[in-house]
């Protein structure tokens, strides 16, 4: 049935047949990034008119309605708003850096898109550190953060950007064991070895106990990661600063919004590729027959729907906790999270030695 | 304590108060310069225990003015109130912000809005109308022909 | 809204926070002096919504300045429009009919627990949880849908007159308040699900802006603010007033004195009016809603005090007459003026976060202070 990596497929062999070598592989590259480009848009407009439409079902309220059918053209009228207001530079402002901090959030986003499998046969680079490459670029995230609050020239804009910078910092740290647990069970460090691993079931069954607590401190470190509630105190509205991006308008602040919004789609994708199988479909150990039914759904619904149940879930948080101060917040990883997750680090490496899972 | 019981008591600590019939509760004038060592009293002695201010407040009678502190106790669920009597040209008298810090905010309101002077007060400014206003608000001679309507 | 203003000669920050605040509150300008994150000063100021209502009064009589009143503390204007014909009645000598108490007791409560509703969610909000706040106005609306039935308005509901009140109850009165009062009892376990019981708002209001019982005493504080620290000031129960002394209800205090404490007397005060409402929604005796009074009142030469508790504390209604058809004085003793004053010492070493926490617990609408 339909599948992505048929088209890749076609246009490959389309390209190969017409043109020489170095051309097609040169028109490829231009298609992938027009096609990563346009996920970004597409991604980032959906994903925000997902976010108020949970909101308002949870609010018991309608959320938007009004703007084309059931409200979807409700994000690209904002965008299009925000693309004609005024981008302000701040006097005293460093020009170079504050144009550039936005930028540097976007670039980080892309790039950390590459190795990520939408569907079978289907990721940009398949390269052999694939985790490894994820959590090192995603780091570089901060320094767009601090190059934006500096950039500002506004007391209350570094603040926010030095407490966003420390939560992020922090958190990595929680995320990148969590991450590293999966790794010891599979063996490989390379996106594809990783999913085709859980053929006979997803990790989150097949390491069960380990595998959950290593689930349960990822969602609880990517939420602080990217800035979103419970921890948002760095963007509170009734707070002392209004965080790093207070400076920025129109275009430059569509542009931080819809990476914030890009890196939550980026993170839950990851999870989904460790610990639910990626593009995996939910096989259970050799029951053929089950298997078999179950590869009948295309392998990129399976990843769409893991993944937007991710998201669902971050939104949840957003939306039912309140926020944790910020003494609260570093509190939280340094005195628990971090030593949990290395504890479950070892416990994960006793059973992949001992041979405790499925 | 019974009212009866509350005037020999006060007497005791105070022989010139006098007492004015017909209200709710008990009251009592003072001189004013009497006023912090008696409500002194009234705070700490035994079985008065009046550890309570709820109500400062001041009256323009246009021949002069009156402080009224409405005070109960806790304890002994009694209420009483003093009154004193303050000259309306030079309104002056002692704070009891020490005593129940309470007063720090009503005795700036009163100052306020009728100009009386608290001495020893540790922070007497205005606190409703803005900084650079001139003249006492609810004074019964203050007109303002752009802000107030007389109806 | 936030911006610095200066700096003292050690080096530390001023700041000025409001007075437009992004969710609740009304215009409250306050001015703290923080070292890093830590507080050490706090200084409100007021006046921002003065409306010289004591003024006011002067030159109204004693019928209209009842409803100048409904707009200082807005959230419990019944209350507020009660205690100022009690005073009236007190003056007058008027024997107010039984009829009227019962349903001037029923208003009363069922303001109370809406604005309790809307102090819910509106802190809920201050410390980032959203969601609470359209649940709780979704309560809020039916009690306004009741009241907007029987006075006509939904926020200042110009309702009670000295002698009773202005018209007869709706018909369909008493099965509103029936359907209302089951509502709310299936949805009371939700608040505490949602609210009380998560680890992250305890940890947020847990030791947060403590008061102890002395320091209560002495700076006023009245209402749930004085009963969380322990004092007992309830009018209700000291000083009863209309039939209060014949319902079964108890007064709820804690012992800590910290937000946590505030939110949970709180909580507990809106099933306690529920439990007031019930007896006494099925026995409303029949009879005048109103006592026969002359068209224009005059109190008799003298001065008179009338106690009532609104949903932040403990109202004063001070009038003094000369005999005349207007007041000579009228003074209001607002619970919330008390209550802002002991902010500075709740906060005092704390951080910003715990500001808004202590803030929201004490539950202050800026028009009941500034008047």
């Amino acid at each position: 049935m339909f599948s992505l990596e048929n088209i890749t497929r076609i246009i490959h062999e389309w390209l190969n047949s017409h043109f020489n070598p170095t051309f097609a592989l040169l028109s490829e590259f231009i298609l992938v990034g027009l096609a990563s480009i346009t996920l970004f848009a597409v991604l980032g407009l959906s994903l925000v008119f997902m976010e108020r439409k949970v909101a308002a079902v949870m609010q018991i309220r309608l959320g938007p309605n009004r703007v084309g059918p059931k409200g979807i053209f409700q994000t690209t009228a904002d965008t299009l708003k925000l693309l004609m207001k005024e981008g302000l530079v701040p006097d005293g402002a460093d020009k170079f850096l504050f144009t550039m901090a936005p930028f540097v959030v976007m670039i980080v986003a892309m790039l950390i898109l590459a190795p990520i499998a939408f569907a079978k046969n289907f990721q940009i680079w398949d390269i052999n550190i694939g985790v490894l490459y994820l959590s090192a670029v995603s780091s570089l995230s901060v320094i767009g953060i601090l190059m934006a609050g500096w950039a500002s020239n506004n007391k209350y804009s570094l603040l926010g950007a030095m407490r966003s910078g420390a939560q992020i910092v922090s958190y990595e740290l929680s995320a990148g064991l969590s991450v590293l647990s999966i790794v010891v069970m599979t063996g490989s460090l390379s996106i594809r070895d990783i999913i085709l691993s859980q053929e006979n079931g997803w990790w989150i069954f097949k390491a069960h106990i380990p595998a959950l607590i290593s689930f349960v401190i990822f969602i609880i470190a990517v939420t602080a990661e990217t800035n979103r509630a419970p921890f948002d105190m760095a963007e509170a509205e009734s707070e002392l600063t209004a965080g790093f991006h207070t400076e920025y308008s129109g275009m430059r602040f569509a542009l931080f919004f819809l990476a914030e919004y890009i890196n939550i789609f980026i993170v839950c994708a990851i999870g989904a590729t460790l610990f639910f199988g990626g593009w995996m479909p939910l096989h259970i150990g050799n029951w053929q027959g089950f298997n078999h039914i179950m590869d009948y759904i295309p392998s990129s619904i399976w990843f769409l729907g893991k993944t937007i149940g991710l998201i669902f879930l971050i939104m949840w948080f957003r939306w039912t906790f309140p926020r944790l101060r910020i003494d609260q917040l570093l509190n939280l990883e340094w005195k628990y999270l971090l030593p949990i997750s290395m504890f479950n680090l070892l416990l994960m490496t006793l059973v992949a030695i001992m041979g405790w899972h499925f | 304590m019974l009212n009866e019981d509350l005037k020999l008591k006060l007497t005791e600590i105070l022989p010139t108060i006098i007492f004015e019939e017909g209200g709710e509760w008990l009251n009592a004038f003072i001189p004013p310069e009497e006023l912090v060592s008696f409500v002194e009293q009234l705070r700490y002695s035994e079985g008065l225990d009046f550890d309570y201010l709820f109500c400062l407040t001041c009256i323009d009678w246009k021949s002069h003015f009156t402080m009224v502190y409405h005070f109960s106790s806790t304890i002994h669920r009694h209420n009483i109130v003093v009154k004193a009597k303050l000259d309306r040209n030079n309104p002056e008298i002692e704070t009891v912000s020490d005593i129940w810090r309470t007063a720090e905010m009503l005795e700036r309101e009163v100052y306020d809005l009728f100009g009386v002077k608290f001495l020893h007060h540790p922070d007497l400014r205005r606190l409703i109308m803005p900084d650079d206003w001139e003249g006492w608000p609810l004074r019964k001679d203050f007109e303002d022909p752009v802000n107030m309507i007389k109806l | 809204m936030i911006e610095e203003i200066g700096r003292t000669t050690e080096g530390d920050l001023i700041i000025n926070v409001g007075p437009q605040h992004p969710a609740t509150h009304g215009v409250l300008h306050l001015v703290i002096t923080l070292n890093g994150e830590t507080i050490k000063k706090v200084e409100p100021h007021l006046g921002y919504i003065h409306r010289s209502i004591e003024k006011m009064c002067e030159s109204l009589s004693y019928r209209q300045f009842i409803y100048v009143t409904s707009r200082m503390d807005y959230l419990s204007s019944h209350i507020n429009n009660h205690g100022c014909a009690l005073c009236v009645e007190k003056g007058l000598q008027i024997e107010v009919p039984l009829r009227a108490q019962y349903i001037r007791v029923i208003m009363d409560e069922l303001t109370r627990i809406a604005s309790h509703e809307l102090w819910w969610g509106a802190m809920a909000m201050d410390l980032g949880a959203f969601t609470p706040f359209f649940h709780a106005f979704r309560e809020r609306e039916t009690i306004t849908d009741i009241m907007e039935k029987t006075c006509g308005a939904r926020l200042t509901m110009n309702y009670m007159v000295p002698g009773g009140v202005m018209a007869e109850l709706h018909p369909d009165f008493q099965k509103d308040v029936k359907h209302f009062i089951q509502l709310y009892k299936s949805k009371f376990e939700e608040y505490n699900e949602l609210v009380t019981g998560n680890v992250i708002f305890q940890n947020r209001m847990k030791s947060v802006g403590v008061i102890s019982k002395e320091d209560a005493i002495s700076y006023g504080c009245s209402g749930p603010v004085g009963r969380a620290s322990g004092v007992i000031c309830d009018i209700r129960k000291l000083y009863p007033y209309d039939i209060y002394n014949k319902v079964e209800f108890d007064e709820i205090t804690e012992k800590e004195g910290d937000s946590f404490a505030r939110y949970v007397v709180r909580l507990k005060e809106m099933q306690q009016s529920i439990r007031i409402i019930e007896q006494l929604l099925d026995n409303i005796p029949e009879g005048d809603f109103q006592a026969k009074t002359k068209a224009v009142l005059k109190l008799p030469k003298g001065e008179f005090y009338q106690r009532v508790e609104t949903a932040r504390g403990e109202l004063g209604v001070y009038i003094v007459s000369e005999g005349g058809t207007t007041p000579y004085r009228i003074k209001f003793r607002s619970p919330g003026f008390s209550n802002l004053s002991a902010l500075e010492h709740m906060v005092k070493g704390l951080k910003i976060g715990d500001l808004v926490a202590a803030m929201g617990s004490l539950d202050l609408v800026i028009p009941d202070i500034d008047r």
